[in-house]
């Protein structure tokens, strides 16, 4: 049952961050960018699929990714809270995008090799993924930084924002640690290092200031969550809930 | 801009960035074909631009992006002098050899 959980947060990471990024569909600045936001949301749903998928066989208790997207209350969700939080201005989507793939590629990379065969499969072909994503985010974070004065404001504020979502990305617990000595899960606070030292290369390029460290805010990978998760599941819930059963 | 390179910018009161052409290869071995264009800062955005726009259903395995000001063309009055003499004049053509068996032509 523990790698069920442990898919749950994979899973949830990608599926509310494939979510915000979607709300930018038709609203993004430049023509190229609104589709290439869509494109990062169709990765990461799609990546949220093949998690929960496996994580309902694994169940088996007969749900499959689409009950589990759909049929769950928030408090059932295992997501950090940095990616429920709201899609903000273009430079905070562009800057925790950044934050979240550079700690989700070097999550992939590992997992790709782990001893659970469907797992490794799913975090292979995420990693290519998601690579995309970060040198794609990396970019902008540069672009936005290094721009104007009023892009680089933006941009440090959205840095500011986020930092305290940061550090749960690299929690662990007991559930996790044992996955990991098992070789089937990856142990994320081995990621804070490399995290830290790719995200102040790119950051100190783009001129801006890594935030001092902070309280940390956690409680997603226990299903306590911001005031802004509830509103989300009702909007991405609510057709699959008005038409259970419903297909196309 | 970052990595030094810029394309001009766009004449004619374009509110719009530079433009680029991009250019896909379908296949190993095979000619990069024209695809479309996107409009860009800088040649790493046109680059990432193109790879969203034009390669998300299977068209290829390689990008070319140029500036479109660097893109010099014919035009269509230089169709006559350019394009005319070649068609009746066969002894140019080709066409009178053989192909070895195994001569790979794409």
């Amino acid at each position: 049952m523990t790698l069920f959980h442990y898919l749950h947060r994979l899973g949830d990471d990608r599926l509310i961050l494939g979510h915000r990024l979607s709300e930018w569909c038709g609203h993004a600045p430049i023509l190229e960018e609104d589709i290439a936001l869509a494109n990062m949301a169709l990765d990461l749903v799609g990546q949220a699929n093949l998690l929960l998928g496996l994580a309902g066989t694994l169940e088996g208790k007969g749900r499959d990714a689409d009950a589990l997207a759909y049929f769950r209350e928030a408090v059932e969700f295992r997501n950090a809270q940095i990616v429920e939080l709201p899609r903000g201005d273009f430079a905070f989507t562009m800057m925790r995008q950044f934050l979240v793939s550079v700690h989700s590629a070097l999550l992939l990379e590992r997992l790709q090799h782990s001893t659970h065969a469907d797992l490794a499969g799913i975090a292979a072909k995420a990693f290519k993924e998601v690579r995309y994503h970060a040198r794609h985010c990396a970019d902008w974070v540069l672009k936005l930084g290094d721009g104007t004065a009023e892009s680089h404001l933006r941009a440090q504020a959205a840095l500011d924002d986020l930092w305290r979502y940061t550090d749960e990305l690299f929690d662990v617990d007991d559930l996790e640690r044992q996955l990991a000595a098992d070789g089937i899960a990856v142990d994320a606070s081995m990621l804070r290092a490399p995290w830290r030292e790719q995200v102040t290369r790119v950051v100190d390029a783009a001129t801006l200031t890594v935030p001092v460290d902070c309280f940390m805010q956690r409680g997603g990978r226990t299903g306590r969550h911001t005031e802004h998760l509830g509103h989300l599941l009702a909007e991405m819930q609510i057709v699959a809930r008005s038409f259970p059963g419903a297909a196309w | 801009m970052h990595d030094g390179t810029t394309a001009g910018t766009d004449g004619g009161g374009d509110s719009q960035w530079p433009l680029w052409e991009v250019f896909m290869q379908p296949r190993p071995g095979a000619p990069h074909e024209h695809c479309g264009s996107v409009h860009a800062v800088d040649a790493e955005q046109a680059l990432l631009n193109a790879r969203d726009v034009y390669a998300r259903r299977n068209e290829g395995i390689n990008l070319w992006v140029v500036p479109a000001i660097w893109i010099t063309g014919s035009t269509p009055d230089d169709m006559g002098p350019f394009f005319d003499p070649a068609n009746d004049k066969a002894y140019r053509h080709p066409q009178f050899y053989k192909t070895p068996r195994g001569v790979k032509v794409y």
